[in-house]
């Protein structure tokens, strides 16, 4: 297999991630809706490779308050997914999910294991779809969650994508239920899986 | 007019006074502010990995503990800065999220920190105060002209070391 780098992927590569990333946010969607028993709409996702500094500039800065969900990946692929919301959007899908508004900033300790649900939920069907598609095996680890500044959450998959290359993949997709919620999606494959799940679908590399 | 310049991930800036320098959101990525007290020419390295060498991509300088501090001790020299004067004050190498594996990159942040003070330690620049460690992110503005190193965090008082 020739060397893969994310910098280096041709235009062919980023349609099929897009299209990887749409049907997994379509996916995911549906599971949100089931969960909120409601209807929940998406735009179709955006896939960019950004440069680091500018991951942060599209969620609205380094210090936009944001929930993030970390998961790893194991299986037949290796690495992890991420899941950002601005705070703000997690603080209504909790309080949806839970029947209630609860006051106050912060996250109580049951609206933090009900945005861990959710996280979940969304996620674990992502990786279903991406599994479906590619035919390999992915099994989602115990999601941890942070809710902090989106610089300091974003350090994490940055790291993470600094061992490869100077820039970050990343889903950008919106969901509508009444309100706007601007959800995304960082897929932290290690270069080896990316080559498998490309090759699985049938492309080579 | 003084004016605060901005250091991004995996960057570097110098910054005379009574300039300050500025790095926003450091989750475990380490914030490393270096001054020489007497021309008050600072500057902030923002660096992500501990190790350029355990890394075959690593032409990014900024990026790595040992490249990016070397880096900014080098520009601050060349505009006048004095090596043996310089001092330091470092922040962040948080662990975001806790995981119950402990893997190497989850702990990645007490390894940048621990790389950060190998290579201070190396170029002969004592650490006067640090902020690390723990799990949330950071905001540090530097001030050369005092030394001053303000840090705030989301729901913390805001400190200066």
């Amino acid at each position: 297999m020739a060397e893969l780098s994310l910098e280096t992927m041709s235009q062919e590569y980023y349609d099929i991630l897009k299209e990887l990333g749409n049907i997994g946010a379509g996916n995911a969607t549906t599971a949100l809706a089931q969960m909120l028993q409601c209807k929940v709409d998406m735009s179709v996702p955006q896939v960019k490779l950004l440069e680091f500094k500018d991951v942060a500039t599209i969620m609205g800065g380094e210090e936009q308050l944001m929930a993030g969900i970390y998961l790893g990946v194991e299986g037949d692929i290796a690495g992890s997914i991420m899941f950002l919301l601005q705070k703000d959007s997690a603080k209504h899908l909790v309080g949806k999910m839970m029947g209630m508004e609860m006051e106050g900033e912060d996250f109580s300790e049951i609206e933090q294991s009900a945005l861990q649900e959710v996280g979940n939920i969304i996620t674990g069907s992502y990786l279903n779809s991406l599994s479906a598609m590619t035919n390999l095996k992915i099994y989602p680890t115990i999601p941890a969650l942070a809710v902090d500044m989106a610089g300091a959450i974003l350090s994490v998959p940055a790291i993470e994508f600094g061992t490869m290359g100077d820039s970050i993949l990343l889903i950008q997709t919106q969901f509508f239920d009444e309100v706007q919620l601007e959800g995304f999606f960082i897929l932290i494959p290690d270069l080896e899986s990316f080559g498998k799940m490309l090759k699985s679908l049938g492309i080579s590399v | 007019m003084s004016e605060t310049i901005k250091v991004g991930m995996a960057d570097l800036q110098v910054c005379i006074s009574p300039n300050a320098v500025t790095t926003l959101g450091l989750g475990s990525c380490v914030g490393i502010a270096i001054r020489d007290p007497v021309t008050k020419i600072g500057g902030l390295a923002h660096i992500m990995l501990p190790d350029s060498t355990q890394i075959s991509n690593n032409s990014n300088i900024p990026k790595f503990a040992d490249t990016g501090i070397a880096e900014l001790v080098k520009q601050m020299v060349a505009k006048g800065a004095k090596q043996s004067r310089m001092v330091a004050k470092i922040a962040g190498g948080a662990q975001m999220f806790s995981f119950q594996n402990k893997s190497e990159l989850s702990r990645v942040g007490e390894r940048n920190v621990a790389a950060t003070k190998k290579k201070l330690a190396e170029l002969r620049i004592p650490i006067l105060a640090q902020d690390t460690g723990n799990n949330y992110g950071r905001t540090v503005i530097f001030y050369p002209e005092t030394g001053d190193f303000v840090i705030k965090a989301v729901g913390k008082a805001q400190k200066t070391i």
